[in-house]
């Protein structure tokens, strides 16, 4: 089945395991995600493209009950803040939804995956951030 | 030219829901109030600006049709949960620049049931689950938590106070008392925030004419109605991005209203008597502590702890019960603060009045971002 980023310029699919497309500026140094061509921070138009690392730490953590408006896949989930190496901090998804395991400074890992199959028949992938457990 | 601009009378559509009523109704309502309290002429009314969100078209335009108080400019403005601050904004400037002399400011809002949906997000972020508000504020009350060393009882006693001064407060959705238990034991919504946490979205209205400072005794002045948006980099943020940085120590946009609203005035944070700000779930409230510089950083949980911002304590917050109570109109909120300050700073708040008022504050501030900060002043 063919399968598509749940958004153009998302994901960088050509790498094993995939990764998150982020945004960094040429000028003051910092990233920013989704990607976009002005740096948000510094107003520099020279922005590149540039895959996020896929380790992260947790530091904030809360669990959905209710599906929000739109939403396609299962609750409960877990909604939470993950720090990058990059010194970026971004809104993710989390796939554990037992509080305990999601205190603050745990290691995470992104896991990107199907989220639903769209009218085409392709496989919609979305992200989200899962703790690295150690059995 | 400058001039001081006067609050010539306020007017209010209780907060609740009303099955009967259009939008048009509760705004019909509020600024037909706020004509007869005024003593203003409609037909002297140069200009008006109506704060909306979710009214559709010329939302505006059709309840001052229904008052046949036409053939003026009329603006329907947005912004969020700040956009009756908005409006006042641009009624505050007209008056003090001398463009009009008489102006209208309503707000008025009949919000969806149920959980709602916010054009603010792209379909992907929907589908994704990156869009649930409640999950949003959750994560700011645990980083208060984290940073300021709040903790679920404090998180609770915010709640706690505001529904027991919106038992006196006729205009209120919710005019009941709970204990610091029931909130704590009610549903939990997105940990560590409880149901009683938040408000509740709802339908009102509230409407302001303002007209020049004519210099008689006990005027109520609008020292500053300032608006501000965010600098990037907190992930926080109420603009809700989905990234930020490390290092996010930026100011917000409530301290950066606030700031400008202060120098604008003359006015400090030790200047007030009384304050109505946002508690669209009871971390806002605390952090509005912080961000309009109310308490020092990290001591919002002490304020509350202490009992401070009760209504016979220090500095009084949301003696009207606030959103927890009177449920939250966006369009009509940040008015419905003004009318019940203003009634404050009159001496006419009946049961729920501070002794003494003579400066206020009023705050909102939600999705954009858009925060609102307003001084008042009585003479």
């Amino acid at each position: 089945m063919p399968s598509i980023p749940i958004r153009p310029g998302l994901l960088d699919l050509d790498r094993t395991p995939a990764r998150l497309l982020g945004g960094r500026c040429t000028e003051c140094r910092r990233h920013h995600f989704p990607a976009q061509a002005d740096c948000p921070y510094c107003a520099s138009t020279s922005c590149e493209t540039v895959p996020l690392s896929e380790r992260g730490i947790l530091y904030l953590a809360t669990v959905v009950h209710n599906a929000p408006p739109g939403y396609c896949g299962q609750v409960p989930y877990g909604l939470g803040v993950v720090e990058l190496p990059e010194g970026l901090r971004i809104i993710s998804p989390l796939t554990e939804v037992r509080l305990e395991r999601l205190q603050a400074g745990a290691s995470v890992r992104l896991r990107v995956a199907p989220l639903f199959v769209d009218e085409q028949g392709r496989e919609v992938l979305g992200y989200a951030f899962a703790p690295e457990v150690e059995e | 030219m400058s001039r001081a601009v006067a609050i010539a009378g306020v007017g209010i559509h209780p907060f609740g829901r009303f099955d009967g009523k259009g939008v048009v109704d509760l705004g019909v309502e509020a600024v037909r109030m706020a004509l007869e309290n005024s003593r203003v002429d409609r037909r002297r009314v140069q200009a008006a600006y109506c704060g909306t969100v979710y009214s559709g078209v010329a939302a505006g335009h059709r309840v001052l049709t229904a008052l046949a108080a036409t053939g003026i400019p009329i603006m329907n403005i947005e912004a969020g949960c700040a956009s009756g601050g908005a409006a006042l904004q641009l009624g505050v400037e007209a008056i003090r620049s001398g463009q009009y002399d008489c102006v209208l400011v309503f707000g008025m809002e009949k919000m969806p049931r149920g959980i709602i949906r916010s054009s603010f997000w792209e379909p992907w972020a929907e589908q994704m689950g990156l869009s649930p508000a409640p999950a949003y504020f959750a994560l700011r009350a645990q980083r208060l938590m984290r940073e300021s060393g709040v903790t679920r009882e404090q998180l609770a006693q915010v709640s706690v106070k505001n529904h027991r001064n919106g038992v006196d407060n006729p205009y209120a959705m919710f005019r009941k008392p709970f204990t610091l238990e029931q909130v704590l034991a009610s549903p939990v919504v997105c940990d560590p925030l409880t149901l009683y946490m938040l408000c509740s979205p709802n339908e009102g209205a509230a409407a302001v004419l303002l007209r020049p400072a004519a210099g008689v005794p006990r005027e109520v002045i609008v020292a500053a109605a300032i608006l501000r948006s965010h600098l990037p980099g907190n992930v926080l943020g109420e603009h809700t991005p989905l990234c930020g940085l490390t290092d996010d120590d930026v100011t917000s946009p409530t301290e950066l209203a606030a700031r400008a609203a202060y120098e604008a005035a003359g006015l400090g944070p030790e200047d007030l008597d009384v304050v109505e700000l946002q508690d669209t779930e009871s971390g806002r409230e605390l952090q509005s502590y912080e961000e309009l510089l109310l308490c020092r950083r990290g001591e919002c949980g002490k304020w509350i702890a202490n009992g401070h911002t009760e209504r016979g304590g220090e500095l009084p917050v949301n003696v009207s019960g606030g959103l927890l109570s009177k449920g939250e109109p966006l369009g009509a909120s940040a008015l419905g603060q003004i009318v019940e300050l203003y009634w404050q700073l009159r001496g006419e708040a009946g049961s729920r009045q501070v002794p003494q008022a003579r400066v206020a504050l009023a705050h909102t501030v939600g999705r954009g971002a858009n925060a609102s900060v307003v001084l008042l002043r009585q003479t």
